[in-house]
């Protein structure tokens, strides 16, 4: 069997691209441990975060734990995984989409009294997109106890 | 000469298999019978038009490939035209107001179907590059060329329009998460191929050298799509995911579509011209071109 | 239909900026591309015709 030029060259790219493909994954796989944009108040309470650096917590703001101080500016909450919870002051204006119950992410360090000092909370909405009157009627029928999460149309 | 039953051929068998292409991507199997019927329908018009067949490498030269896309250009273009309109109208008339982030969630409907092309387009410029390298066929080549700077503006439009999304939802115009950090690889991968190319002076070294470079960036693209599912993100996750039901209200979902083909018939017709642009500025010294330049610019425009 | 008036329209419950300046600069760059394109292939046809007639 003669082989051409071309077909040299196929497989040679074939070969290039697989070792490529095998260097990414074993990239991803050194990678994938470090790649954490945040950590839940779970890893937070076992202690699997960075100690001397600051670091980032997400979850959900918990409901009634949001007091504002005096001064206006300076807040309080928690942020929960549901099995976990950690304490959050935070000096600052929060983002439009805050809201206990919902999303958020929040950046900084663990003071010796265990409560964490944000310096910057963003929020994290899901992705969902609905009607408020969708939202609303979806929220009655888990209410009543229905389990199944229909879109509605 | 193309016959004129060629060309409808050739356009049917392209807008069948970009429509099967699209339906794959946004519904996965759950409509598997549309999809092959497209799909036998694009075949079957190749077949008849023997389009890939004898005619493969008489097609595949740039001087046929010229008038040809002369040809299309104006079709792409005005269903590009119809469609924003049409989509415009769905985004900002038809479709609701969200229950949790306002009326600011309607950036969606040009962030998502900019978001989505630059991924396309990068697929497909790897594909025309990778092609060129392997048969060395200079048309090919020119394609991946041709696509490069659209899938620059698209990403970059990516990057500003959820950029603007993110300042009044989450709070910041940026943060190093792997969705954001990822598609700002792309954006490089996209200027780090048009620099290349244009760096080397030889054509056919630059085809090359930009087709590794493409065939290499490849891998980012699965990194960006699945970021949100792999590692932890600010980025919410995807709502419209394979084999399952958008996660999304059904007006929203269309007029995030009609953008999105929108986009893509626009990409087509751009690409097309610049491919002209570019066999006109590389076979400048052939008497085709000449002529062809000649003939243009004294009056009689095609 | 979405809006109670234009002016709610083009206030887009206080997300203005965003939104407007999003489809914006979409806008202005498939504008800017379209004239890029046309200028580069007049350009191409211009440099071609003189070579023509250099022959």
């Amino acid at each position: 069997m003669v082989i051409k030029a071309r077909h040299k060259r196929f497989i040679l790219i074939a070969i290039g691209l697989a070792l490529l493909g095998l260097a990414a994954t074993l990239i991803f796989n050194a990678f994938s441990s470090n790649m954490v944009f945040f950590y839940t108040p779970t890893q937070v309470d076992k202690g699997e975060v960075p100690h001397d650096t600051g670091f980032r917590i997400g979850g959900l703001v918990s409901p009634d734990s949001l007091k504002r101080q005096d001064d206006g500016l300076t807040v309080h909450f928690s942020i929960t995984d549901t099995a976990k919870t950690v304490p959050v002051v935070y000096k600052g204006v929060l983002p439009d989409l805050f809201k206990e119950g919902k999303g958020v992410v929040a950046q900084g360090k663990v003071g010796p009294d265990g409560i964490f000092v944000a310096s910057e909370v963003l929020a994290k909405h899901d992705e969902n997109y609905m009607p408020p009157e969708a939202a609303e009627a979806l929220k009655r029928a888990q209410a009543q106890g229905s389990t199944s999460l229909v879109m509605p149309k | 000469m193309m016959s004129m039953k060629k060309i409808i051929l050739g356009l049917g068998l392209l807008i069948a298999l970009t429509g099967a292409a699209l339906i794959l991507f946004v519904t996965g199997t759950k409509y598997i019978g549309v999809h092959v019927a497209l799909i036998l329908i694009g075949a079957a018009l190749a077949r008849q038009s023997r389009y890939f067949d004898d005619n493969f490498y008489h097609n595949a030269s740039p001087q046929a490939f010229y008038p040809t896309a002369g040809l299309l250009i104006p079709w792409f273009a005005w269903l590009a035209a119809v469609l924003v309109i049409y989509g415009l109208y769905v985004s900002f008339a038809i479709a609701p107001t969200d229950f949790q982030q306002g009326e600011a969630y309607r950036i969606i409907f040009v962030h998502v179907p900019a978001a989505w092309m630059s991924m396309v387009i990068y697929v497909a410029m790897a594909f025309w590059a990778g092609l060129g390298l392997i048969l060395n066929a200079r048309l090919s080549a020119m394609m991946a060329q041709a696509l490069a700077p659209t899938g620059a503006i698209f990403t970059l439009l990516a990057l500003v329009t959820g950029s603007l999304w993110g300042k009044p939802m989450w709070g910041t115009y940026w943060v190093w998460d792997a969705r954001l950090t990822s598609e700002l690889i792309l954006l490089f991968l996209f200027l780090g191929f048009i620099a290349l190319q244009s760096s080397i002076d030889d054509p056919r070294k630059a085809d090359r050298a930009g087709a590794l470079l493409a065939l290499v960036g490849v891998v980012n693209v699965p990194i960006i799509y699945f970021s949100v599912k792999w590692w932890s993100t600010l980025h919410q996750g995807s709502s419209i995911n394979m084999g399952a039901a958008p996660k999304m209200a059904a007006t929203m979902f269309e007029g995030m579509i009609i953008m999105a083909l929108a986009f893509w018939m626009y990409t087509i017709a751009v690409t097309l011209i610049r491919a002209r642009c570019i066999i006109l500025e590389r076979e400048r010294n052939s008497g085709w071109v000449k002529e062809l330049a000649t003939r243009e610019s004294s009056g009689a425009k095609s | 239909m979405q809006w109670e008036s234009w002016s709610a329209f083009f206030n887009m419950g206080g997300y203005a900026f965003y939104v407007w300046l999003s489809f914006g600069l979409t806008a202005l760059c498939v504008i800017w591309e379209v004239i890029a394109l046309h200028n580069r292939n007049q350009a191409a046809l211009r440099l071609i015709k003189l070579l023509a007639q250099q022959d």
